[in-house]
């Protein structure tokens, strides 16, 4: 049993990665560390449980990684992929911190892997996880408590004390017991909100009714919410968050990888009246995926079909539900519930439209349609080979932007521009200041695990004081 | 419904979400096989579920694992289904049943292969040669005339390979692969690296599953000790034969003979190793295993342990009057171990290592396809 009624000098809110990294680097600096993880054992460490790979700098080729990934490699990319929604002086630094992380992580267990079957392209920058985002968690969590870190399940927290930018306590309830937890310092590691739907809703309305979670039910982003409620300067548009189109049969929450759908830039994309509405041959999958979940949620009633033929069914990573399967687009519309004519006339106008090319799904290739709005700009193939095949799709949550604001030091900044006496940050709840839009593969681990370690040390440091 | 049909439903389920996911492809031989396909016929889940060593690595690494809606259990399915495959492969097929209650046909075997040969020697043997004394070249075949022995004995294990050999064939056809790669040599060694290192029951590197809070599972050591016991066993008595054959030397040999040397090492291998693995198979997660293969697991592994132990006894105490009862309870559960084999737990020795070349063919081929696409778009 842990005693909850002493003080210790680290409390962590949350049990992902971020948090165990903040744990292990505040441990082993001496400090007393509680994590409080508001989930169920088996559900711990919110998003990082889906997760594969991160993405660090480093100057050569290692057993796991094909090649070297320089820092001004990896900010270029960043600043692409963020639009330069981001803190230069914030990005730099995780990005030269980066470099020690694969040794560090790897000194607590983990292990790493060359990367998956059909992740080729990130080979040379992202380290994979042996055996997962899971199995890296269990690794991360073996190593914490074999420390003396200790962890609390089922504990999510329903207040804050913080008076004049000082962390007091943090309240819990415990078997329906309200109990106050004294420490000298807080590292806020509980990720964002996208479990919330109420939440989502203050800025999609209703719709968010028909959003799928990719991960767990546990993100509810409280701690980022009493933060925000309580003096904390807020960063990330709180509209925004990673949505991708993922099988529309997935459960509502924790589907994870296995629902996601890689076949869009193979066929069509429609809506329930049978209508295509955006390009879906526009650019390379990996850099148009997450688009998806927005495009759809901006369709009625949030649901759309991929529509492709059998010339393409083995063309993408198998994923868990099979596509629903007819001898022709009218059969297939009644399957879909769709008007029959409707996607008919939608197919024979593409199709129509199709310009001969030399089809080559891995390049920008010259198969396009001509004429045709929205157009298909690449892969553009008729329709025309039985069976022809189908998958609903609806707009799958992965995370939330909106954040707390922090400093170099992981430390947490409050609305009148000054730093917090002893409350730090780490992971998706403060990625929004090096991710202010966008994504990179791998890019949410290495927010996690370089900012959890720092503010773990500065904590541990901060309650020394 | 079958439940082998059940088994092969909930496997197929899983191998579907498995290649969706490929988290696990590092942990294996089953995951990487699995990403070579996109379907999952019968014959193709038999060799996944052969092939899998029952690390467990895969239930602790997997975010769908149970509670999971999802309900991934890869080891327990596939251990189910392998269970399944021994019986389905079983020839003749009239003893398939064998497997149904292997723990009860194991131990009725053994006690009656021990029964045998106590009334035989009772019955064949004056009292007092039976409770004598006998020491020297031949003392054993004073009870049992060696060239008795040896008929028996090779009859029965020549009975064995040809059952385990029928049960081979069916399991290369059930699986689809061409005769030919049983003869290729660069699988076989390969296969039998893979084998002798028990390379895949090891998680990828990191050791097989061991929770969060429970002991580190340390099966391999004790397969090793078991399997090399084993081998060592049956390298002295082929020594021996060939000594009693080529040299005309006859048993017992002193105790710093090949024969004696090897057995004694190999009945200690064959005593720690079986003890090991049962210690650690009750430790083990009960989530990982199949619970209703638990007796064929442990007959097997009490024979193996007694096998040895009897073994043991016999060089101890071989210059005393209980040789002849110990010689006697030796021959009988040796004797019910070979005749066994095709029907019980040994089998999985040699499944796995027909599907371990297997995977060594499909993962060369793969890997030569692979080099050439890159030369080719180069």
């Amino acid at each position: 049993m842990i005693d909850l009624t002493r003080r210790f000098d680290v409390l962590i809110a949350g049990g992902g990665n971020a948090a165990l990294c903040a744990a292990i680097s505040a441990r082993r600096l001496g400090a007393t560390v509680l994590v409080l993880e508001a989930a169920p054992k088996f559900y711990r460490g919110g998003n990082t449980r889906h997760t594969r790979n991160m993405r660090c700098a480093h100057d050569s080729a290692t057993a796991t990684l094909s090649g070297p990934y320089t820092e001004d490699e990896f900010w270029d990319d960043l600043r692409r992929v963020t639009a330069g929604n981001t803190d230069e002086l914030l990005a730099r630094h995780m990005i030269s911190q980066s470099k020690e992380m694969l040794d560090w992580i790897a000194e607590q267990g983990v292990r790493f892997q060359p990367s998956l079957g059909g992740t080729l392209s990130l080979g040379r920058t992202n380290s994979f996880f042996l055996g997962g985002g899971r199995a890296m968690l269990n690794a991360l969590y073996r190593t914490a408590t074999s420390l003396g870190v200790e962890v609390l399940y089922d504990a999510e927290i329903v207040d804050l004390e913080i008076a004049d930018s000082m962390f007091l306590s943090a309240t819990l309830l415990r078997d329906g017991e309200r109990v106050a937890i004294r420490a000298a310092t807080l590292v806020a590691a509980a990720g964002g909100f996208e479990a919330n739907i109420d939440w989502l809703k203050m800025y999609w309305g209703d719709i968010a009714d028909n959003f799928l979670i990719r991960g767990t039910p546990y993100n509810r982003g409280s701690v980022l919410k009493l933060l925000l409620d309580k003096g904390v300067e807020r960063i990330g548009d709180p509209t925004q968050c990673h949505a991708v189109a993922i099988d529309a049969r997935a459960p509502r929450f924790d589907g994870g990888i296995i629902t996601r759908l890689d076949c869009v830039v193979f066929g069509i994309v429609v809506n329930k009246h049978a209508q295509r509405f955006y390009d879906e041959g526009e650019d390379v999958w990996p850099k148009r995926y997450a688009i998806w979940g927005r495009l759809v949620a901006a369709q009625p009633d949030q649901i759309a079909y991929i529509v492709f033929d059998a010339a393409s069914l083995e063309l993408f990573m198998p994923s868990l539900y099979p596509p629903i399967r007819a001898d022709s687009i009218r059969e297939l519309a009644g399957k879909l519930d769709l008007d029959a004519a409707a996607l008919d006339a939608t197919v024979g106008t593409f199709n129509a439209a199709v310009r001969p090319g030399s089809f080559d799904h891995t390049v920008l290739d010259d198969c396009r349609t001509e004429g045709l709005t929205p157009p298909k700009s690449h892969w553009a193939r008729r329709i025309e080979t039985a069976p022809f095949y189908a998958y609903p799709v609806r707009p799958g949550i992965t995370f939330t932007y909106l954040g707390t604001r922090v400093n170099k030091q992981a430390r947490i900044v409050m609305n009148d521009g000054r730093p917090s006496a002893n409350m730090f940050a780490a992971g998706e709840i403060m990625a929004g200041n090096v991710l202010g839009q966008g994504y990179a593969a791998g890019i949410g681990m290495t927010i996690g695990s370089v900012f959890g370690r720092i503010a773990g040390q500065e904590a541990a440091a901060n309650a020394r004081n | 419904m079958h439940a082998i049909e059940t088994t092969l439903i909930e496997a197929e389920r899983l191998m579907t979400v498995c290649n969706s996911c490929r988290y696990c492809e590092g942990l294996c031989a089953v995951f990487p096989a699995m990403e070579m396909r996109r379907a999952f016929p019968r014959g193709d889940l038999n060799y996944l579920a052969n092939l899998c060593h029952g690390c467990g690595a895969c239930y602790d690494d997997c975010q769908f694992a149970p509670p999971h809606e999802f309900n991934v259990n890869v080891p327990r399915i596939l251990a189910r289904l392998r269970g399944e495959s021994y019986q389905d492969y079983a020839w003749p097929r009239a003893f398939s049943g064998l497997f149904a209650r292997n723990g009860l046909a194991i131990s009725l075997a053994t006690a009656l292969s021990v029964a045998a040969f106590v009334l035989g020697f009772a019955a064949l043997n004056d009292p007092a040669i039976l409770l004598g004394r006998h020491v020297g070249p031949g003392a054993f075949y004073a009870l049992m005339p060696h060239t008795a022995m040896a008929l028996l004995f090779g009859a029965a294990f020549l009975y064995a390979v040809v059952a385990i050999a029928m049960g081979v064939r069916l399991f290369w056809r059930d699986i689809q692969e061409p005769a030919a790669t049983l003869i290729e040599p660069r699988s076989l060694w390969q296969a039998m690296k893979d084998a002798s290192r028990l390379r895949y029951l090891d998680g990828g590197g990191v050791g097989c599953a061991d929770g969060d809070e429970r002991v580190p599972d340390r099966r391999k050591l004790y397969h090793h000790l078991t399997f090399y016991g084993f081998l060592l066993c049956f390298a002295s008595t082929v020594t021996a034969t060939l000594y009693h054959y080529l040299l005309g030397r006859e048993a017992p040999y002193p105790w710093y003979d090949l024969p004696v040397l090897l057995g004694t090492f190999g009945g200690i291998g064959l005593v720690i190793g079986p003890a090991g693995l049962l210690a650690a198979k009750r430790q083990r997660d009960p989530a990982l295993s199949d619970e209703t293969r638990l007796g064929m697991d442990i007959a097997f592994i009490a024979m193996l342990f007694l096998t040895g132990l009897t073994g043991l006894a016999l060089v101890v105490f071989r210059e005393t009057p209980t040789m002849g009862p110990l010689l006697a309870l030796h021959l009988g559960v040796v004797f019910s171990l070979f005749l066994t084999m095709p029907y019980g737990k040994f089998v999985h020795g040699i499944y796995r290592f027909l599907a371990l070349t297997r995977y060594a063919k499909e993962s060369s081929a793969l890997a030569a396809a692979g080099k050439s696409a890159a030369a080719g778009g180069a």
